[in-house]
Formats: C-alpha cells, structure tokens, sequence
C-alpha cells in the first residue's frame, strides 16, 4: 500500500509540475490530486485495513466493526439486542444477558463505546458501551468479540453520559440523562424541580477479568446529565459532565430547557470520593439491578439480581464538585490529550468554551465562587475560561484531537467538521460533512495518544448520498485525511443503525490477539459432549434433553424418536470442528426462536416445543462444506399419550 | 587419524537430532486454507504443524475415504526407525572412538556410511510405500469417488519430494531439520574416511 501511495504521489506530483508549474501546488484542489483519494482508501483484495472502528448502532442496539481506511464492515457484535444470525438472545444460554429489573428487554439504544486504557493508552483488552433506555453498561472482549458482561444501572434513566472510561479503566463511568425521583414513587411530574435528581455512577472494573462493579452513585442536583469524558494525565481523578436543563423544566423542555444563558460543566473529583468511599462514607440504599455475566468456559451466562447500592451526597465531601458555567446547553464534553483543555461544545451557541484545568484548580483554591446550585460551589466563568473558538459554525456537538496541538469539531447545523488550533484557539480549516454531523472519532482520540491519521465524522441525514432504498435508509460516514495541514474527504460509506460515537484503534493493537476457535478441551459446559460417542437423548417428565454434535458433515445423532407433543426439547449442539471459521448452524422446523450458530469447540443450547405429530426434519444453516445440503436429520414426534421410547442414532448406531 | 575419529564420532552423534527434530514435512494448502496445514514426521510419530492439523486433515480425508492418519502404536516403523537410528549412532560413535585410538582403520568409516546409507534407502521406500497406500487404499464407500482421465480410481498419494496438485489442494513435501542433520553426518563420516586415509599415507 505504501509503495503504491508513494507511486501515485509521485506521479500526482508530476502531473501537477507539467500542468500548474513549480510553486502552485495546492493540496486537495486538484483533479490529479483528488484521484489520490482513491488509492489512500483503497485496500487490496487479500490486504487488511490499518485501523479498527467500533461504531455503536444507536437503536440497533448493538456494535458494529469496521476496517479504516476502507469503510468495511467486518462485524456486527450483538450487545444489548437479540440478535437471530448467531442466536444471541434466542439460545438458552445468552437468554440471562437481556435480563434487567424489568425482566427481559430485548433491545437498547447503544450509544457510545470507548476502548479500555491503561496508563492514558488503549490497550485493546474490552470495549464497554452504553445502553440508553433501560441503564446499562456492556462489557465487550475484544480476543473474542463476544459481549461478555451486562450490568444495569439503577437510579438513572436515559444512560447517555456513559460509557467512558478512566485512564487505568479504573471506572467505566455512566450518568444520567433523565433526572428521576430517587427511589422511584408516585408523585406529580410537576413536582420535579428541587424534587429529582441525577445520578453518576462510579462502576469499578476488575484489572484481571474485567468484571463491573457499582462502586458508588454521586446524587446529583436533577438536571440533565448529557456527555461526560474523563480527565487526563495531569487531571487524571476528575471526571467532566456537561449538563441542560438547570432549568429543571418538565414539559416542552426544547423550550423550556434552553433559557439560561449558562448551564454548567460538573467537574467530580472521583479520587476525593473514592477515598471517601473506602473510609466507609455514603450511604447504602435498597436497589434492584441485574448484573449478567457470560463465561467462555461454560458458554453461558448467569443473570444475578443485586439488592442495593451505595450512593453518595456530593456536600457530604468537600471538594468534590464543581460547576463550571458554559454557555448555551452545552452537548459534548471532550478533554484533550494533555488534559489541561476542557471542551464545552455549547450546542446552541456559535462558540466553543475552552476551560482550563490550571486555571480550574487555582480558582477552587482561591475560592473564586460565583454562588451555588444546590450547594454545590459555582467556579467564575472568567476565572477558568481558557479561550473562545470563533468558529462561525453553528450547533458544536463533539470535539477530537490529533494529538499534534489540533482540535476538530462537529457542528450539527452549519455540517461541517471545523479544524483548529488548541491554545490559540484559531480555525485552521473547515470541510463540509454529509449531512448534520453527530459525533467524530480518531482513533486513540479519548486518550493521551491519538492516531491523528484519519477522522471519520458520523452523520445524521443520509438523503441522497447513496442509491435510494425507500424513505428509511443506512446513516452515512464520511472518511477524511488528516494528516496535512488541511482536511482532505476521502470517502462516504453507509452505516448500520444510527452510530452516535464510535472508538478505533490500530488494527496491530487486537489481531494478533484474535481468537480463531474456542478449545474443545477447554469447553466446560454442563450439557456439552467430548466426543460422538458420548450423544445421548435423556427425558425428565415432560422435558427433554439431546446432546448432539456436529462435525463436517452431519449430525450425532440425526434420528431421534420418542419426542411427543407438549415435550420441551432442549437440543445442546457442541461443535467437534478446530478449525478455524468453520461453524455449524442448527435450524428446527416450527421453532419459535432463531437458528443457532455453534463456532468450532462450543456449546449452543435451543428450545423447541413440538406442537404437531409426525417426522420433523433439522438441518445445519451454515453452508460449512461441499456435503452441507446433506447435514441433515429428522426427529418423530409421536401423540402426548404415546409409549414409544426414546431412542437415538447415526447411520443405524 | 585422531582427528577423522573425532569427525566420524561426531558425525555419527548427529544423528541423534532426529530423536528431538522433525525428519520430513508435508504442507497442504487450498484456497480455503490460507494459512496451510501440515505434518511433522518425526522418527517415532506424525504430529501436526499446528495443535489441530492431524485432525483437520483426517477430517477433510475422510471424505475421500482415506485412512486416518496412523497414531505411533499404528506403525510398527515407528517403534523400529528410534532403535535403527539409536543403534547406528552408537555403533557409528564406537567406531570413531576406536580409530580414535587406532585400533582400526577408515574404512570401518566407509563401511558404516555404507551400511547407513542402505538403511537409509530402506527407510525412504518404505516411507514411499506408506505413502503409497496411503494416498490409494480407500474406502469404497467413500463420500467422492474421483477417477483420473483413464477413468481409473484417483491417487492421493503425496510426493516423497517435492510438489504436487491433489484436487484443490497443493501438497508439498520436504526434509526437516532433524533429515539435514543427519545428511550433514553421514557426509561428515565419508570427510572423516578420507582424512584417515590421508593420514595414514601421510
């Protein structure tokens, strides 16, 4: 790829020298140069690309994988959505990961995932993500790109200023869009102001296994709780949030939210409260939370309901909130690598408000207040002000860097992603996006080390920029260049459900580790089988249990007799195959959930409850060889009353 | 002659490479297979390039109706090739301690790399044969019965050296280090015969 890209800059330049002459090159303007777009986008057939992009799928509910620069998608990772081509959500074994407070919830809207860090850096181990509507935070393994932990969130409500992570992945954190009365009662909606409040959760993460964890719920005044992003290197310990709404509005709040000149950033000095914490302050409260767990060994997920929660009153610890006045119902809040510029992307406004972390802790020690809001110290807007980004964009949504000094932010209204310059606060450059830009992403760009090569801005309106399909269609990516001075678009491709944020990092970090097969040896599930030999079929009164294997290209068993009508049959299927991206798919007539996908070593479980007498035939989905159409089998189903026993085989045995 | 004994002792030891290091390989690659499998044949067992690839292999063979691939208690070269190869690095090594001490001439230097070097032959047709059989005694109910242009049933045979097309794959089949070591020391046994016949002129 290189070569080719020096070939065809080489060769640009040229072209460039014979038509402009020396002196005129202009990057990005030129015919000559534009076809360069195309090689820098271009990955040969057999070549992998040099970047991963995780995008959340908005209400899709899941993750979907993409290779940069190309726009490939590679993988869609079911998370908080059922999900029929492997059978996530349908098998018995993944049921328990839907499982929440208010029973099974098949779906979320997945917002923003951040890749786990340690020292500042991604470091590629799990990748968390937030679910929106009913709380909750995933945990991802990124050897396996399976979801591997679910835990709920109680006393929050709209989960949006999740799922971000600390620079040791300390806390995955998670606020609260919604102000809700805590605990939940029956009382008037209008009662709201000085009545509900937001919550921000603390969820620790076990180092070794990545377990979460609610360490603590700071109880915060009830406002809206929209973005957050943790501080860095030297304000590593403190915790951003931007908010709306400190207008405590509870109806037509698009107009009733956006009457304060100013609303605030919430800085949390999670250190001040995690040692608080340990030295037994807060308060535990009754909650109901499920916490789910997946484990490779067994293949299988265990739901557990949690009973309480410790929560904490922020005046309670001096020191540990601030409010920082931001203009205009700020949306994105986003710190730069150094961690010394804190962005407040004030969505109404024209304008950017770049507050300063020195200038933060100097003006809390010189006490250099301007009120409070519930008790909670209001830092002077003058005091902390770092700068003003003049963009002369309209609507700043989020904000990422490149790890060079330069800033680049979204703006929804004008369209358009805006470069400029930290410190001097000058617009560098601006190029057009299509259309009304949400979030962007460099890869590493929520960290202390950025990969400043390309940005990928994830838009809103699609319209016309593909071939039409209907009035609903795929969002739309744009790709830029971003390693000269200016921004060069590179290239549009289609996404799938609607990604708000998305994280990346270079492809080297994750694929050496990829797993290719899971071990049959290592494959602890309860119903699982080692070898053909050991399948079996076992009743226990109406429920009945087939051990099966597979192996290219049938079934162990593939006739089985003896089933009746109003039988629960639970077909195990593990799958003998070691060799990598070879799985088998198992599908029953009639079933009322999805096909299964075994990969090669593990365990999938599938209820079928025969409703009709006669001879049912399954099959394999997969295509998995050139004797796949003959993977194939039959199960007699026989009248509730009838006596025929079970019995079992293969090829007559 | 004291150094051509040292030589024919060490060139004789250098057969023991082969208890520890793999004799020969053979690679099979396909379009679905990127990353190729294969198998290491040591002097006492086959095993795989990776941890699965015996298995893999037998899976895809057995739709050619090919016998698995034999375990070490399955072929009785297995038990035999260690003692072959054992005895005749002893044998080798007392011989060079003998011209070592002067006791005999050279040409007992000549005289092992002969009688190594028809074991050798054996070992390599019989390996052949193996390969053979292998590659031809199917099952009759295989799932695919290939035929060659002659309409005769198609050999899976691997080649003794070198490479061959058999179906979509591309089989390769090559000495290892365990087969270099021990060209190196049977040729270093003929280096230590001239040096003691030169010495003994000299």
């Amino acid at each position: 790829m290189k070569t080719i890209n020096k070939i065809a800059i080489f060769i640009a330049s040229l072209a460039l020298l014979a038509s402009c002459g020396p002196g005129k090159e202009k990057k990005g303007n030129s015919g000559a140069l534009s076809g360069n777009a195309a090689e820098k986008v271009y990955v040969a057939p057999g070549e992998h690309d040099e970047y991963y992009a995780f995008m959340s799928g908005g209400y899709s509910g899941n993750l979907t994988v993409y290779g940069l620069p190309s726009g490939r998608m590679l993988k869609e990772i079911p998370v908080f959505s059922q999900f029929p081509t492997s059978g996530y959500g349908y098998s018995e074994e993944t049921k328990p990961m839907m499982n929440t407070s208010f029973g099974f919830v098949p779906w979320d809207d997945a917002h923003h995932p951040d890749i786990s860090q340690t020292n500042g850096e991604i470091d590629g181990r799990w990748i968390f993500i937030n679910g929106n509507n009913t709380p909750r935070i995933a945990r991802i393994n990124l050897a396996t790109f399976e979801t591997e932990e679910i835990i709920e969130v109680p006393n929050s409500a709209g989960n949006h200023s999740s799922s971000f992570i600390t620079e040791n992945t300390e806390y995955v954190v998670a606020g609260t869009r919604f102000s809700v009365p805590i605990p939940q009662k029956d009382m008037p909606i209008a009662d709201y102001k000085a009545n509900f409040k937001g919550s921000l959760s603390f969820i620790s993460v076990d180092p070794e296994h990545g377990h979460m964890d609610i360490k603590f719920q700071l109880m915060m005044p009830g406002f809206n709780y929209d973005l957050s992003h943790p501080g860095r290197d030297k304000s590593h310990g403190w915790f951003f949030f931007t908010t709306y709404n400190t207008e405590e509005a509870n109806s037509l709040m698009e107009v009733n939210s956006s009457q304060n000149d100013k609303d605030f950033i919430a800085a949390v000095n999670w250190k001040v409260i995690e040692e608080y914490v340990n030295n037994g302050g807060g308060t535990m409260m009754p909650a109901e939370y499920a916490h789910n767990v997946y484990d490779e060994s067994t293949h299988t997920a265990t739901s557990t309901m949690k009973k309480e929660v410790l929560t904490v009153d922020p005046l309670k610890v001096p020191g540990a909130v601030y409010f920082l006045p931001t203009p205009k119902s700020p949306h994105g809040c986003d710190v730069d690598p150094t961690g010394q510029y804190i962005i407040g992307n004030g969505k109404l406004s024209a304008d950017l408000t770049i507050h300063s972390f020195d200038k933060m802790i100097a003006a809390i020690e010189g006490k250099k207040f301007d009120g409070e809001a519930y008790g909670i110290p209001i830092l002077k807007f003058e005091e902390i002000l770092a700068g003003t980004v003049k963009s002369g964009g309209l609507g700043p949504l989020h904000t990422e860097f490149d790890g060079e000094g330069n800033a680049y932010t979204t703006f929804f209204i004008s369209s358009e992603v805006v470069k400029w310059k930290l410190g001097t606060w000058e617009v560098i450059d601006r190029k057009p996006t299509y259309y009304s830009v949400g979030h962007l992403m460099i890869p590493g760009g929520n960290s202390r080390k950025p990969f400043g090569k390309y940005v990928v801005a994830l838009n809103k309106i699609t319209k016309d920029r593909y071939l039409p399909t209907g009035p609903e269609m795929e969002h739309s990516a744009q790709i830029y260049d971003i390693s000269g001075e200016k921004m060069e678009l590179l290239y549009d491709f289609p996404t799938h459900g609607e990604p708000h944020y998305a994280a990346g990092c270079p492809a080297d970090l994750l694929k050496k580790n990829s797993k290719k097969i899971y071990r049959l040896d290592e494959n602890k599930h309860p119903y699982a089988i080692m070898k053909p030999s050991e399948a079996k079929v076992t009743r226990d009164g109406n429920e009945v249990h087939i051990y099966m294997s597979t192996i290219r290209s049938h079934f162990t068993p593939d006739n089985i007799e003896g089933i009746k009508v109003g039988d629960k049959v639970y077909f195990h299927i593990t799958n003998h195959e070691q060799d990598f991206d070879v799985p088998h798919g198992f599908s029953m007539i009639g079933q009322g959930t999805s096909e299964l996908l075994v990969m090669p070593g593990q365990t999938k479980t599938s209820l079928w409850e025969p409703k009709k007498v006669g001879v049912w035939p399954f099959y394999c989905t997969d295509f998995c060889s050139a004797l796949h159409q003959e993977m194939q089998g039959y199960v007699r189903v026989s009248p509730a009353n009838s006596s025929i026993p079970l019995s079992w085989s293969l090829d007559g045995e | 002659m004291k150094k051509a004994g040292i030589v024919m002792i060490i060139g004789s030891l250098l057969l023991l490479g082969l208890f520890a290091l793999p004799l020969w390989n053979i690679t099979l690659g396909a379009p679905q297979y990127p990353e190729p499998i294969g198998m290491n044949i040591y002097i006492s067992g086959i095993e795989g390039m990776s941890e699965f690839d015996i298995q893999n292999i037998d899976g895809l063979n057995h739709y050619i109706g090919m016998k698995t691939i034999p375990k070490p208690d399955e072929m009785w070269e297995f038990q035999v090739f260690p003692m072959v190869i054992g005895g005749m690095a002893i044998l080798g090594a007392i011989i060079g301690l003998f011209g070592f001490l002067g006791k005999i001439s050279s040409s007992w230097f000549l005289g092992w790399f002969i009688l190594m070097s028809i074991l050798g032959v054996l070992g390599m047709y019989d390996f052949n044969q193996w390969l053979l059989e292998y590659g031809t005694d199917l099952d009759p109910n295989a799932i695919m019965k290939m035929v060659d242009e002659q309409g005769n049933p198609l050999s899976y045979k691997p080649p003794l050296l070198g490479h061959q097309k058999i179906l979509n794959f591309d089989a390769y089949s090559y000495p290892l280090a365990g087969a270099y070591m021990m060209f190196v020391g049977m040729s270093l046994t003929v280096v230590a015969f001239f040096m003691g016949r030169k010495s003994k002129k000299a």
